[in-house]
């Protein structure tokens, strides 16, 4: 990835467009991030910094419902995909927090019948 | 033939049957003790406890395109666990740079777990999913896979 | 012998033994022709070409055909807030003259590259996006690679997505797409080998760990796993040029898209895949 300052963070989630209470749920959420491990070297044989996200915590209706931490041995633009039993819906609010201070947070809306 | 043409012959197609090795299983559901820098990974998660196999799955495909992205899944079902609840899995690898992949918790009334990412491994290796259930317990899967270098390595 | 020699040996043979043709069947199954958004239009039976798809493991498959884990998403999404959003205040996007990509981008991406009557040359995609950007939006071209350009072309890809790669039929184009073949069949680099001796003359071979595809177009933009990110047709093709330590060709160039024609008009029929994952 080209490195350009303040670059905007990209990011793909999936979720069910309206669900029940106590159906099994699938949740995917994707980031932009290049998850830099720490281990490559550039091309004057210097070691790059690492550079990963390194927590991925998703809340619904103000609950924690999954977190995940992360290592460098996640693959770049990581995909993290879930499954949730739904009891209620509301508020899901995604949040990705790393290394050089790296925070993004996303929101959707988990719709009940 | 002379011996050490014979030698030549068999010590060349002895090299597949080294990098095609097949998948260690653990017999019984006692696990052994792994070495290393992934053995002490696997005890940190576990709190010096020996995992017992069973109850967690670990997917991935054993031939690799890429190491670079590699999907795996994880899973816990319902009844396998019943009536604990299911706290939290670990991803741990034998002979990446570090073994931690990733770790995975839950809500607290995590009755199952399904979780599918995309991980990167250095060279064919071990990898392994334990689970922390609710009664303190600890289940694991280990499966061996092979990771074919790219034949181009870019700059 | 001496033991040297009987270790070079024992290298030589087993070097033999791993470059000699491998049946594609030996490691994984082939997958059945899969069904879906690649391949709505198939080749007819008894075409020989095949995509790189049907090269790579099930898993990668997997990656491509579903939306929600083709990490080269990422890349189309960007593009269409891209295609939507205008540069600055007073500005023209992308949507003022062309208003809705599915209709105005239906089967671009699947006839380039094309001729430009400005330039009085073959363009591909990407240069056709900075001519825009700088004829039409007075707007500086983006860099070749960069993540706003590939997200452009991501998107504009995915609009040709099922339908196939359209023939050469421009007679402008005859000369470049025959200066491609050229560069296709002969020998470069240190290395001194064609595109032709792996791709038309060892495809489902193996070259170390990677099988050797046909190397058709059909899937750029694609995210690739050695890349851990998307890039171009072009950005694989200087890979391969690296790969026999040639001298590079520059990214719009006439060498680049002379070539990248020529693959077009080798490709023509193909289902077009794009954007999609490769190893």
């Amino acid at each position: 990835m080209t490195a350009t300052p303040a670059r905007r963070v990209r990011t793909l989630i999936e979720l069910p467009s309206s669900t029940r209470a106590g159906e099994l749920i699938e949740i995917r959420a994707t980031i932009g991030h290049p998850m830099e491990t720490g281990y490559r070297r550039d091309a004057s044989g210097e070691l790059m910094p690492r550079n990963i996200i390194r927590m991925f915590q998703c809340e619904l209706a103000g609950r924690r419902i999954f977190t995940a931490e992360l290592f460098p041995a996640i693959s770049a633009n990581p995909m993290i995909a879930f499954r949730h039993r739904v009891q209620t819906g509301g508020e899901l609010l995604f949040r990705w927090t790393g290394d050089k201070a790296f925070e993004h947070v996303e929101r959707r809306l988990l719709n009940l019948r | 033939m002379t011996s050490s043409r014979r030698q030549v012959i068999l010590g060349a197609g002895a090299l597949p049957l080294v990098l095609t090795a097949g998948r260690v299983l653990a017999t019984g559901t006692d696990t052994q003790a792994a070495s290393g820098a992934y053995g002490e990974a696997i005890l940190r998660f576990t709190a010096g406890v020996q995992p017992r196999l069973g109850k967690i799955r670990l997917e991935i495909a054993t031939l690799i395109d890429n190491g670079n992205t590699v999907p795996v899944e994880v899973s816990i079902d319902e009844d396998a666990l019943a009536p604990a609840r299911i706290e939290a899995i670990a991803l741990v690898n034998e002979r990446n740079p570090q073994p931690e992949v990733a770790v995975f918790h839950f809500g607290a009334d995590a009755r199952s777990a399904w979780v599918s990412t995309r991980i990167r491994l250095a060279t064919s290796q071990k990898l392994m999913a334990i689970a922390r259930l609710s009664d303190q317990s600890f289940w694991s899967h280990e499966v061996e896979v092979i990771v074919t270098l790219a034949a181009c390595i870019e700059p | 012998m001496t033991r040297p020699r009987q270790l070079r040996w024992m290298i030589i043979a087993a070097m033999l033994f791993w470059l000699a043709p491998i049946s594609p069947d030996a490691a994984e199954p082939a997958s059945p022709r899969p069904t879906g958004q690649d391949h709505k239009n198939s080749v007819p039976a008894g075409d020989p070409r095949r995509s790189g798809f049907e090269d790579m493991s099930r898993a990668t498959q997997t990656l491509q055909r579903d939306d929600g884990q083709n990490p080269a998403m990422l890349w189309v999404r960007d593009g269409e807030r891209q295609w939507r959003q205008a540069p600055g205040p007073g500005q023209r996007s992308c949507a003022d003259c062309h208003a809705n990509a599915e209709q105005s981008m239906r089967g671009v991406a699947a006839a380039y590259p094309a001729w430009d009557v400005r330039l009085g040359r073959p363009v591909n995609l990407a240069h056709r996006i900075n001519l825009c950007r700088q004829n039409h939006q007075l707007l500086a071209p983006l860099d070749a690679g960069s993540d706003d350009l590939l997200g452009l072309e991501a998107f504009i890809a995915m609009q040709s997505r099922g339908l196939s790669i359209e023939p050469v039929t421009d007679e402008r184009l005859d000369s470049a797409r025959q200066n491609g073949q050229l560069l296709f069949t002969m020998k470069i680099g240190q290395l001194s080998m064609s595109c032709a001796q792996c791709h038309d003359e060892h495809p489902g071979q193996r070259l170390g760990g990677s099988t050797i595809p046909q190397g058709h177009p059909t899937a750029y933009p694609i995210y690739r796993l050695q890349w851990q990110s998307a890039g171009s047709l072009t950005r694989r093709l200087q890979a391969c040029l690296t790969g026999v330590r040639a001298r590079q060709f520059p990214a719009f160039g006439d060498e680049m898209v002379a070539l990248e024609l020529f693959l077009r008009h080798r490709a023509a029929g193909m289902p077009f895949e794009g954007p999609g994952v490769r190893p």
